[in-house]
């Protein structure tokens, strides 16, 4: 087929890829403070991955328990992280989130009240007090919809300020970027194409935000939508960026696991929150047995505690089912192995013995929707059978943690599940939505700096020929290897061979499976022509999720120790020696190369808000004496 | 427990297209949008179809499966009876681009013609008040996912292009009435506006929208019926219709 390549040529002063919470929150600061900005995205505007987020957003607003704060906040992400979060990170996050939140409802966001009105808060695992604001188990559809009408809103000021609706604010749904373009060793646009008529597009700008999202579908079970396929971690590392601590993934512990066609579906874990018990095949509530010793002061060891916990939260330990996700995933994942599981491979999760069948309907919508329509199950009676599936990577894009500006790339940055730093080795549910919309408005507000301080270059004649070359490769081959089988033969080694257990020679062996992957990735070819043609789409995306796929099996195999969603089977305890150093990947444009980096240490204000002999379970007597300096 | 499917698949572009025949393996719990994957897959290498989280919360896979706008994600294979062809077409109301894929590109176009949220001025963050009662009515709508099903069955605007033009549909009537029972919008007139504006009084109410409806949300008796009773009501009441003349309030609806 021959055809006519066309270019359109677009000109902003800011590119924000991705239109999930970070993106569009990005786009707002971005817009606020006058800069010309595009939105793109793989999907339709408004159906991001933010979209699937359900238990809610943790922010210290101390709507229900007035004795939450940042400090609180604070501390429960670097637990829950296993202190090897960037500690900058999670103090913003934590000073800011109940300012984000309150701006939702500005904006026109409705959550959920309090008797006394306010915005009500709900347990979640790790966090100490009722914490999450939430709307039903739909939270991230009212924060998605709550963004797309808030730019809507701006669109319709520019209209009236300028008679164009999109003259300073623009979404460019369904366009793929395939290359973030540099001159002069700094950020001067992006290339990609159309995702309907295979047009392809330059946007020449200063700055380019990545808010991508994650990486879930380079593993075979998933709540991740097809669109979480790496790209931003891949244009950051081609672009000269560097990844974070890739190794730290999180299998969220509540999946589906039956019927097949629905295995890896989120089950949130706001059902746990509301008094969702889990039990094996014995009919045993087995989480007692696996509260590891760093939290045995928190949770509660017997039923009885467990269960006048949901009535008197002063005079209770939490019930163990709220132990962080990586905790009840490692837990859940033994049970099964040791073969005490459900007959479809999971454990049984169960409200209906703690909450009548119209509060469940009432807080749990979607879950009841869900089950009952995909599975034929109605939790209001009977429980659900549930496992592990993998939900989101902590390890992401290296940042200034102020100013979200990608380490190394000048004119780069990232916000949300892409950046890397915040949740350390494991996120706490709820933090991702905050982190969202905290690191979302900052990388806006860090772009604004920049675009005022930098020169603009133009886009290279050779780069976009590059560019361009690179996104017809796929037709000129004929009879090579289809995308997407070998996006299931990824994906099998992914989730057997880096999976939720790993250890050194099955990481070893993934490393050279991928590799012979990437070599047949080079002899790709796709049928039909550039019109929507999803065989062509998965070619570039293939190409970024074997990177990303490199860059979390070799970190993996580095960190010789087991922490947060990172497991060796082989060094099955935390390390204190690796809790200072960050794994850093970045790409020599062959491979991937994994080396050591120190962690930045916590200012002592921030050391003293912990208590020495927690402190004493993580770090050294070295790193104890400094910090108390 | 797998079976064979037989499928016919709407293929082409924006003039012209054909049913292709597919013939594929289904297995137990699998839903429309797994066979028309494994189709892609294995048959059809550039089959287009939209779809994201594939759990009903997005509402990307919007099609007609025998003729009824459905999610592809949330229509089980196992409701369809042995020997039975699924026959899958693009959404109807809107122009083809490829495949099963559609322009949408008219419903964006009405999101940006209903005003915006509109908070009290002096409005400062944290200090909202509002019953939970009170932000139930707003917070049906805002189940919406905008899967446009409802906009696609319209038949106010699935066979008459022309009307698209005066017409917002069901997925914007529970817009603005989701921002009329929004207890801290203060913008006035929404409802008499959807009449004016927006063509609510071409809706003749036979439900057809809240069938379709994924979500459940009662689109019909929840936010059309009680808009066009308000509407009636200023309309053709004389003593209301007096006092909002002598009075210059039209705030009242």
């Amino acid at each position: 087929m021959s055809e006519k390549i066309q270019m359109q040529r677009h000109n902003y002063d800011i590119v924000v890829i991705g239109a999930g919470g970070a993106g569009l929150r990005a786009a707002v600061e971005a817009r606020e403070a006058g800069l010309r900005v595009a939105i793109i995205c793989k999907s339709l505007f408004g159906k991001a991955h933010t979209v699937m987020a359900e238990g809610g957003i943790a922010a210290s607003m101390g709507n229900v328990n007035e004795k939450d704060g940042w400090k609180v906040h604070f501390r429960d992400t670097m637990r829950g992280g296993k202190f090897i979060n960037h500690y900058r990170m999670a103090e913003l996050h934590a000073k800011e989130a109940p300012d984000r939140v309150w701006e939702l409802e500005i904006w026109g966001a409705l959550f959920d009240r309090t008797k006394e009105g306010k915005i009500s808060q709900r347990n979640f695992g790790g966090h100490e007090y009722p914490r999450l604001a939430h709307v039903g188990d739909r939270t991230g559809l009212e924060l998605i919809r709550t963004m797309q009408q808030k730019i809507v809103a701006m669109q319709q000021q520019d209209k009236k300020d300028h008679g164009d609706a999109e003259s300073y604010l623009k979404v460019f749904a369904e366009v793929t970027i395939t290359e973030v373009i540099k001159e002069g060793g700094k950020v001067a646009g992006v290339y990609g194409y159309r995702r309907e008529d295979g047009v392809e597009v330059l946007f020449e700008a200063p700055v380019v935000i990545l808010a991508t999202g994650g990486v879930g579908k380079t593993f075979k079970i998933t709540s991740n939508s097809w669109e979480g396929t790496g790209d931003g971690h891949a244009l950051a590392l081609k672009a000269g960026g560097n990844l974070v601590d890739m190794e730290f993934l999180q299998f969220h512990p509540t999946g589906m696991v039956w019927p097949p066609s629905v295995k890896g579906i989120l089950v949130t874990e706001s059902v746990r929150g509301e008094g969702g018990v889990l039990t094996n095949n014995k009919g045993e509530r087995f989480m007692f047995k696996y509260i590891p010793k760093v939290f045995k002061d928190k949770y509660a060891d017997n039923e009885e505690e467990a269960d006048r916990w949901y009535v008197d939260q002063d005079n209770n330990r939490r019930p163990p089912e709220l132990l962080p996700r990586d905790e009840v995933a490692r837990a859940i994942n033994s049970e099964v192995k040791a073969g005490r599981g459900s007959p479809h491979g999971g454990v049984y999760l169960d409200v209906s013995k703690r909450l009548t069948a119209e509060v469940i309907k009432r807080r749990l919508p979607s879950m009841w929707h869900q089950f009952y329509e995909l599975a034929g199950v109605d939790i209001t009676k009977e429980a659900m059978e549930v496992g592990p599936t993998c939900h989101y990577i902590m390890g992401g894009v290296e940042v200034d943690a102020d100013t979200a500006a990608a380490v190394g790339v000048p004119g780069l940055f990232a916000a949300g599940e892409v950046a890397g730093g915040m949740h350390g080795s494991n996120r706490l549910g709820g933090n991702s939505l905050s982190d969202l919309l905290v690191f979302g408005r900052r990388a806006g507000a860090g772009a604004v700096d920049y675009v005022k301080q930098t020169q603009v270059v133009k886009v290279s004649d050779t780069s976009i020929r590059n560019a361009a070359e690179r996104i017809a490769a796929p037709f000129k081959r004929t009879g090579g290897e289809n995308p997407y089988t070998l996006h299931q033969e990824l994906q099998e080694i992914a989730h057997n061979l880096v999976g939720i257990i790993r250890t050194k020679s099955e990481l070893s062996d993934a490393i050279n499976k991928i590799a012979e992957i990437r070599n047949r990735i080079e002899n790709v070819s796709v049928q039909g022509d550039r019109v929507f043609n999803p065989g062509f789409h998965l070619s570039f995306d293939l190409d970024n999720m074997l990177l990303v796929a490199e860059s979390i099996a070799k970190s993996a195999l580095v960190r010789e120790e087991s922490r947060g969603g990172h497991t060796r089977d082989d060094f099955p305890v935390m390390n204190t020696k690796w809790r200072g150093l960050n794994n850093i990947s970045s790409f020599n444009g062959k491979e991937v190369v994994v080396k050591h980096q120190e962690l930045p240490f916590m200012p002592k204000e921030l050391f003293d808000l912990f208590d020495i002999h927690e402190l004493e379970k993580y770090m050294s007597i070295e790193e104890i004496t400094k910090g108390g300096r | 427990m797998a079976r064979n499917i037989k499928l016919k698949i709407w293929r082409g572009g924006p003039t012209d297209g054909k049913l292709d025949d597919a013939s594929v393996e289904a297995n137990e719990g699998e839903v429309v949008l797994d066979v028309i994957h494994r189709v892609q897959a294995t048959q059809m290498g550039d089959l287009a179809v939209r779809w994201n989280c594939k759990a009903g919360k997005c509402g990307s896979c919007s099609m007609e499966i025998n003729g009824k706008p459905r999610l592809a994600c949330m229509t089980q294979v196992a409701n369809f009876k042995e020997g039975e062809t699924i026959t899958i077409t693009p959404l109807r109301a809107f122009p083809v681009i490829k495949d099963l894929v559609t322009d949408v590109s008219f419903n964006y176009r009405k999101a940006m013609e209903v005003e915006s949220f509109t908070p009290p001025a002096d409005l400062k963050p944290g200090e909202a008040r509002m019953e939970q009662i009170d932000v139930e009515r707003s917070q049906e709508f805002r189940k919406c996912i905008e899967c446009f099903l409802c906009q696609d069955t319209c038949h106010v605007i699935r066979d008459h292009e022309e009307n698209k033009k005066s017409f917002a549909g069901p997925r914007f009537f529970i817009r603005i009435a989701e921002l009329d029972m929004h207890p801290l919008d203060m913008l006035k007139n929404r409802k008499k506006k959807a009449q004016e504006e927006h063509g609510l009084g071409m809706c003749n109410i036979t439900k057809c929208c809240t069938e379709v409806c994924p979500e459940h949300i009662r689109i019909t008796d929840n936010a059309i019926i009680p808009m066009k009773e308000r509407v009636v009501d200023i309309k053709y009441n004389p003593v209301k219709w007096l006092g909002s003349i002598i009075l210059k309030r039209d705030s009242i609806i």
